[in-house]
């Protein structure tokens, strides 16, 4: 079955490895729908989410071929498991006239999105949450008139202690 | 130290005691430091990919990590091809390049490559040194990760300033530190014991074992658990020498250009034991055709190889070595069958054979056959791309591993003399013969040149067909003869669509390669007639250094058996 999903891949802060994350998925004809990589607590480890459409083969595939680059220490598939907290980001610029503000604004508070920059023609906003709910606020959105937008992607974290480095490395 | 005097401390502490490569500007302080080193012999090809697929035949015919060192840009590129090639077939080699100076990188400077992206999808993994204090770290660990695991080619590129940098308190580390590196080694228990019984219950057991055997050093385990258990055994191209070819269980290779019986016995088996293999599709045809019948169980080092191409049912993840003697305590004995008894007979009822012509024309195949009896079980086969590699893997008479080499999973055409030259260099006592096409020759030729001026003693053997046979092959049974661009004669004189030689053809064979390789100051014999074979093959082995013996073979000559794209292994054509 073809889905979404979200894989967490854990790597040593090296030169280039985000283009051997994002080469490897496309060298092996698999295409990307968000790629995030950014630097955590640990200096020497930089954290990539990415989300790709795939059949589950493929999905296992992805996975293994991630954990075969030496700079990757973990793979996780978080797309089937509730006990993580998942979320993205949006800024958004709509187009607004003075009948509809109030409205739009009303829509905010209910979406709990924050006003950027109000001016007489557009609003910019930003908003948190769940990829569903980011999908289903531009959807309310969109009969404003939406001049651009830009997501985060999407990027996780566990709720429980996850296992130390190198374990589970070689699916044993 | 500097980093140049650095890199080659390494690699003597690597235990490197050849390199191949070829100079150049970013390069020199490496070559200065080399230049008065005397552990290490320093082998000057004439191509860098020369130097690829020599480090490459050094790695294959020792399980040393072979070494090749070239300079930034061109030389950089020209490396490409065998790192790729040495990624197909797990080989294990180091490419050290030079690099344009750090603070020029991204400027476009003179010669000025991206190496890191480019060999980011061919190569087991890649450095760009940036601070000469990485580097003692970054040799040893791309030693480490060629040799461990599935082994592989590592690419290192140190820029000029790099190698020039002094670095204070330099000391080699003793380990390494690779956090996200484990290889695996001892299999799954559970899952072991679950082909054990597997094998308990099965009435058509099949071994179908690959490259992974011979890396891992685990022929003598293979040949244990075959002794123990009875069960038939097909050997993949790479595999070839790790089960004797005539051991009364070899059913010989599998696939495309595979032998009847082992074909046979894929499609028949109900239970495969899949050992240092990948399914490739030259062995599996489409894939949902494969082995339909079998439950599959995969041994495999790599993890990423277990379920890619087909569908496992039991998967174990280690090193064949330490899983195949796992396997051994587990299993029960089992004896001879009738699963073993109908193998038999497809070996017997289906033999290798080939239409003479009962004219003195020379068959390629008898080529190889005459061979066979000119060398012996210790002499180190080397192929390269085509007809006559398939020739070669069905009639040589291979006994031990490391011993039959070719290039497998990107089927290089230039591969067999530089790889040959290689594998004598690192076997010196040796005899190495080099099985090329007139096609493959000519596509690292130069390393003739090599090979005679310092006198390697590589036996290269051309079956000169005049024609791209392996194409000229598809075209003939799957393009209604139309021979497009596969004849070796071809000029842009000729008409568009040929019919067969005319008397406007350009002369019948060039280059003369007898001339080619006197040029190059080697000998060079030629054998037009079934009746001089032997005697070309017996004057050219017995030549105490390099020499090329050309063997004028019927034009037309098809590989048989042949399963063709897209059939299945139970669609085979035999030929005549």
């Amino acid at each position: 079955m073809v889905e979404k999903h979200t894989i967490i891949v854990t790597v040593l802060n090296s030169i280039g490895v985000l283009a051997r994350v994002s080469g490897l998925l496309s060298q092996r004809g698999y295409n990307i729908e968000s790629i995030i990589g950014a630097p955590t607590e640990d200096p020497n480890v930089y954290k990539i989410s990415l989300v790709v459409e795939e059949s589950d083969e493929h999905i296992e595939q992805i996975i293994k071929q991630l954990n075969k680059l030496i700079d990757t220490v973990r793979v996780m598939d978080i797309s089937h498991k509730d006990n993580y907290i998942v979320r993205e980001y949006i800024i958004l610029k709509l187009e607004v006239k003075e009948k509809n503000r109030t409205d739009l604004f009303h829509l905010m508070q209910v979406f709990k999105a924050n006003p950027i920059d109000v001016a007489t023609d557009h609003v910019i906003m930003e908003l948190a949450g769940t990829p569903r709910k980011i999908d289903r606020f531009i959807e309310m959105v969109r009969p404003y008139g939406i001049q651009e937008y830009i997501r985060s992607g999407e990027f996780a974290m566990a709720e429980y202690q996850l296992p130390k480095k190198g374990e589970n490395k070689n699916g044993d | 130290m500097n980093g140049a005097e650095i890199l080659i401390d390494g690699l003597k502490r690597e235990g490197v005691d050849t390199i191949f490569g070829y100079p150049g500007g970013v390069v020199i302080p490496i070559f200065d430091v080399l230049y008065s080193t005397k552990d290490i012999k320093f082998l000057l090809t004439r191509h860098e990919q020369g130097a690829t697929h020599a480090a490459d035949g050094y790695a294959r015919s020792t399980g040393k990590v072979g070494v090749c060192l070239i300079t930034s840009g061109p030389g950089a590129t020209n490396t490409i091809t065998g790192i790729a090639t040495a990624k197909l077939d797990s080989s294990p080699i180091v490419v050290i390049s030079g690099q344009v100076a750090t603070g020029n990188i991204g400027t476009d400077a003179f010669q000025e490559t991206d190496m890191v992206g480019l060999t980011r999808s061919i190569c087991k993994h890649n450095y760009l040194v940036k601070d000469v204090g990485d580097l003692p770290r970054i040799i040893k660990e791309a030693f480490y990760i060629a040799r461990t695991g599935r082994p592989g080619p590592v690419s290192i590129d140190i820029p000029v300033d790099v190698a020039n940098a002094k670095l204070k308190n330099y000391s080699y580390p003793e380990t390494v530190s690779l956090p996200g590196y484990k290889p695996a080694n001892k299999g799954n228990n559970g899952q072991v014991k679950k082909l054990a019984d597997a094998l308990a219950h099965a009435q058509k057991p099949l071994l179908y074992t690959g490259g992974g055997i011979i890396s891992a050093g685990a022929t003598d385990k293979l040949l244990q658990l075959i002794d123990k258990t009875q069960i038939p055994v097909v050997v993949t191209l790479m595999g070839l020498g790790s089960v004797p070819f005539d051991h009364p269980c070899f059913l010989g290779m599998p696939g495309m250009h595979g032998r009847v019986a082992a074909n046979k016995a894929l499609v028949d088996c109900d239970l495969l034991i899949a050992v240092g293999v990948r399914f490739d599709d030259r062995i599996t045809g489409p894939r949902h055709t494969f082995a339909t019948q079998a439950t599959v169980a995969h041994i495999d080092i790599d993890p990423a190889e277990i379920g890619k191409n087909v569908k496992t049912d039991i998967p174990i993840v280690g090193d064949a070595k330490t899983v195949l003697q796992q396997l051994i305590e587990k299993v029960n004995p089992r004896s001879k069958n009738s699963w073993n008894e109908r193998t038999e007979f497809w070996k017997e009822k289906y033999p290798l054979s080939y239409k003479n012509n009962g004219n003195d024309s020379v068959n390629p195949q008898y080529v190889i056959e005459r061979l066979n009896e000119f060398v012996n079980d210790d002499s180190i086969i080397v192929t390269d791309v085509g007809q006559h590699q398939m020739w070669s893997a069905l009639y040589c008479q291979y006994r031990h591993p490391r011993k039959f080499l070719s290039s497998g999973g990107l089927g290089t055409m230039g591969f067999g003399l530089p790889a040959a030259m290689g594998a004598a260099v690192a076997n010196p006592d040796t005899q190495v013969v080099c099985i090329s096409g007139d096609g493959g020759i000519q596509m690292n030729i130069q390393e003739l040149a090599t090979c005679a001026i310092n006198r390697i003693p590589v036996k290269v053997i051309v079956l000169n067909n005049a024609f791209l046979g392996m194409v000229r092959q598809w075209q003939d049974l799957f393009w209604d003869k139309r021979y497009a661009q596969v004849c070796l004669q071809r000029g842009t004189d000729c008409p568009d669509e040929c019919h067969g030689p005319s008397g406007n053809c350009p002369p019948q064979y060039l280059p003369d390669l007898v001339k080619v390789a006197e040029a190059n100051g080697m000998a060079g014999y030629r054998a037009k007639t079934k009746a001089e074979v032997d005697e070309v093959l017996k004057k050219g082995l017995a030549e105490e250094g390099p020499v090329l013996m050309e063997f004028f073979v019927n034009r037309e000559e098809n590989v048989f058996p042949m399963v063709s794209a897209g059939k299945p292994l139970s669609d085979m054509m035999m030929g005549d």
